[in-house]
């Protein structure tokens, strides 16, 4: 004990103490095609292969390939000093295999320079630690199983969908051995606490938590190309300068983000290419700063106290909680169906239905049921393949009790 | 005997009973030698011409002289009315129709006399611009061509039945396949009203679907009761010459409500009476087919009672897809709040599906072998519905004999007395 907090102590001392951390989350679902009722106990195939196809090809192009790029240069520019984290949902590895291997090659050329940290999740970016533990623990294994598979890392750090926590998710990952969890600096959690420092569970308090800073996120991944916002246009030496602003005694800045936001939600036109790519030397050069990953974050600084979250949040919307996913009748009315087939699903040996199963759990499609369309409604509109949170409803409910009627088959 | 007859639909364009019903009529008219020119806002091309002349009201130009008809068109000034009126609408053609701008009222007028106007032929926010322009085309047409009556069917095309009459002298008998409080309960829309109301004044006959309609005509609209004739309608004897290309994919039961999903129609009724059945008696499902402007708090109202993986919404179904529905139910259901006749339930029964239909529909007073509820009354169509569903002694029975009943509605029947309706407005 004693010489681990020497260690500590000499790491402090010759490395810099104040580190930003980057996280990219990385998913796409399947989306589902238009399925009608005269469909259900005929036709077993729910995805829309064109639309999974074409949006994934896309994203490619626009972000996936020019922004694996960009960091791999920039890893290998700065040797182990510049280094970045990923969670990508097995969803969207699956895709990769499918339709964009080539994605899949320049995300393994990454976590060959060993500067890269992979990430923990549930497999289908689903809801399932709100529902159910076992549920929640088969998906994060079958997640933690592909990225060993094809990047040779087992996670260390757990990031569960769209950051959602609270005290018993964080429970139940410290159980399953994570040392470090990623989670909203949501204000209403956060109250006047900065979430520049590491904090840990208020149950198990082995469990570190990091804390997205989300003014300094979003400027990057909402505001970046914003010509109304007043910190348009954000250059490298702005955002460092902002960086300097802050307290001197205020440790870790977490910045985590969709990978998205890179060639996607900002084009390449935006230069936000050309910001990342002159970000790590102007920290190097103009502040005190370093880049480390979640895991080494832990590692490098102890937690300044717990942080209480009875009651779960997220990083969507302004709201920071659920009711993006869950919440109105539809919504409610879905989930609860689909988790009511756990027991049945487990006693079913067939591995169609268990990867339908998966597919069906992925939180889009209760995103897409969402009904507030006022202050946060034109991002909801931005990712929502249906006319109306209505329409999507019916159509995941047709596929739902087709599902049933299989399901039902195989258990007989 | 030649007709003009003033329609707003024509199958296969139709977004209900009223398409189908004209061209049951007609057909049965050309049955006994009647000629007509039966005039749709605009025509697609495919519909069946072999009996009758169709006339797009969009390709037809206005002469000079006619647009200086103005002095016609002051004297219906009630037809100048804001554009925002939508009595059939989906909530895919609200959004739309509310996301562009509302014309103003001058614009309107111009448009609607200009020399060429494009009808939609639908119930779209330029609704009675349409209508003012089609009565406008209805008296270029009454003025270039010989006839004998004049027959409007339903508010849309009451002005343009009005202006023929003007022109021509001709008798005009307008046709009520439903009235405002059957749409809009007690909530009316004035205008609609007052243009139903001056159509059955000016009319020398008033035909109304059903004793239900008739009732309605004389004492909401103070018609003399001796202008007022109600004419049933029928349903075609032949299917329709269609293959299933649809089969029932679930082991389960089916239970159909099959119409728009709007307040006249009573979708919550069959929403309350299937959660009742659900509770009883898992081996059933319940299909909601149609689109209307109550379909979202319907889908939200499933959610509620949490019965989604049993409770199904198809959509708006055309041709094939309803004689494929059809073949697939076993009980179809009709909880109309309030409905001038009804045709879909002869449609199930031709189809050998036995129906549930409300007290407060026209067709009731025709059909024996249908059981027949109050549409309030969740518990007695729940009740019936589970009968239909597990005896199978009635519902056989019910198979047998409402075929045979709507086989013996015929249309020529109802032409018939059209035709006497006729003959006695030339006299």
């Amino acid at each position: 004990m004693q010489l681990l907090k020497l260690k500590k102590f000499i790491n402090q001392l010759y490395h810099n103490m104040r580190t930003i951390c980057f996280y990219f989350q990385v998913h796409q679902p399947f989306r589902l095609k238009r399925y009608r009722f005269f469909d259900i106990g005929h036709d077993p195939y729910y995805f829309d292969e064109f639309a999974n196809k074409s949006i994934m090809r896309k994203v490619a192009e626009k972000c996936y390939l020019p922004a694996n790029q960009v960091f791999l240069d920039l890893v290998k520019e700065y040797g182990g000093r510049f280094k970045i984290s990923y969670s990508i949902s097995g969803t969207a590895i699956d895709q990769f295999e499918m339709y964009a291997p080539d994605v899949l090659e320049s995300f393994k050329k990454l976590a060959a320079t060993g500067h890269v940290e992979f990430i923990s999740e549930t497999y289908s970016h689903s809801l399932s630690a709100l529902k159910s533990k076992d549920e929640f623990e088969r998906q994060v294994k079958l997640h933690r199983n592909k990225i060993e598979q094809h990047f040779g890392i087992v996670p260390k750090t757990f990031r569960n969908t769209e950051l959602i926590y609270s005290d018993k998710v964080g429970e139940m990952v410290a159980d399953m051995g994570y040392k470090v969890m990623l989670m909203e600096g949501a204000k209403h959690v956060l109250g006047w606490k900065s979430p520049n420092y590491v904090y840990c569970n208020p149950i198990n308090p082995k469990l570190n938590l990091l804390l997205k800073n989300f003014q300094l996120s979003d400027d990057i991944a909402f505001r970046f190309s914003n010509r109304g916002w007043d910190g348009w246009p954000l250059t490298a030496e702005k955002f460092v300068g902002w960086l300097n602003q802050l307290d001197r005694r205020e440790e870790v800045i977490n910045l985590f983000m969709d990978y998205e936001t890179f060639g996607e939600h900002q084009w390449k036109e935006t230069g936000i290419f050309d910001f990342l790519k002159a970000l790590p030397r102007t920290v190097f050069n103009m502040s005190d700063f370093g880049f480390n990953t979640p895991s080494e974050v832990v590692e490098k600084i102890d937690p300044v106290g717990v942080v209480n979250v009875p009651y779960p949040c997220s990083w969507a919307d302004e709201e920071r909680d659920l009711t993006a996913w869950l919440g109105n009748a539809l919504q409610d009315e879905a989930f609860n169906n689909l988790y009511s087939l756990i027991d049945k699903v487990e006693k079913c040996g067939s591995p169609d239905l268990k990867r339908d199963w998966l597919y069906l759990q992925t939180s889009d499609h209760f995103y897409y049921m969402c009904t507030k369309w006022f202050s946060d409604g034109d991002v909801h509109k931005y990712f929502n393949p249906y006319n109306s949170p209505y329409e999507a409803f019916i159509n995941y409910m047709n596929i739902l009790s087709d599902f049933i009627i299989r399901l039902n088959k195989c258990t007989r | 005997m030649k007709v003009l007859m003033f329609g707003w639909e024509f199958p296969p364009h139709i977004t209900g009973g009223l398409g189908t019903a004209c061209y049951g009529l007609t057909k049965g008219l050309a049955h006994f030698g009647v000629d007509m020119i039966f005039v749709v806002p605009k025509s697609y091309g495919d519909e069946d011409e072999s009996f009758l002349r169709l006339r797009d009201a969009g390709q037809v130009a206005l002469s000079e002289e006619l647009i200086n008809y103005e002095e016609f068109w002051k004297k219906i000034t009630y037809l100048e009315v804001g554009s925002t009126l939508i009595p059939y609408m989906s909530p895919e053609e609200f959004e739309l129709a509310f996301e562009g701008k509302i014309l103003d009222h001058t614009e309107i007028k111009k448009s609607v006399i200009s020399k060429h106007f494009k009808f939609s032929g639908t119930y779209g926010k330029n609704l009675m611009h349409e209508v003012s322009r089609y009565a406008l085309i209805a008296a270029a047409i009454a003025e270039t061509n010989q006839f004998d009556v004049i027959h409007s069917h339903d508010w849309l095309t009451y002005p343009a039945g009005i202006a023929a009459k003007e022109v021509s002298g001709k008798p005009l008998v307008i046709h009520v396949h439903a009235t405002e409080f059957d749409r809009s309960g007690e909530h009316i829309n004035h205008q609609v009203f007052d243009i139903e109301k001056k159509g059955m004044e000016v009319a020398d006959k008033v035909i109304t679907v059903s004793n239900l309609t008739r009732n309605i005509v004389i004492e909401r609209y103070g018609i003399d009761p001796d202008k007022v004739v109600t004419v049933h309608n029928a349903v075609d004897p032949v299917t329709i010459n269609n293959e299933i290309t649809n089969t029932k994919g679930v082991d389960e039961k089916i239970v159909t409500f099959l119409g728009r999903i709007t307040f006249q129609k009573g979708p919550e009724y069959f929403i309350e009476a299937a959660n009742k059945v659900l509770k009883k008696d898992p081996n059933v499902r319940f299909v909601m087919a149609g689109s209307g402007d109550m379909m979202n708090r319907m889908i939200k109202r499933v959610a509620e009672l949490g019965i989604a993986t049993k409770f199904h919404f198809a959509g708006f179904l055309k041709g094939s897809e309803v004689v494929d529905m059809f073949s697939m139910s076993d009980v179809y259901v009709m909880p109309s709040v309030s409905e001038p006749f009804g045709i879909s339930p002869l449609e199930a029964m031709r189809s050998s599906v036995p129906v549930i239909i409300s007290k407060q529909s026209g067709v009731s007073e025709i059909l024996h072998h249908a059981i027949k509820v109050d549409f309030w009354d969740i518990d007695a169509m729940a009740d019936a519905i589970y009968g239909l569903l597990n005896y199978n002694a009635i519902s056989s029975m019910f198979r047998t004999l409402g075929k045979d009943e709507v086989e013996n509605l015929k249309w020529e029947n109802a032409a018939f007395k059209v035709k006497e309706i006729y003959k006695s407005v030339i006299s």
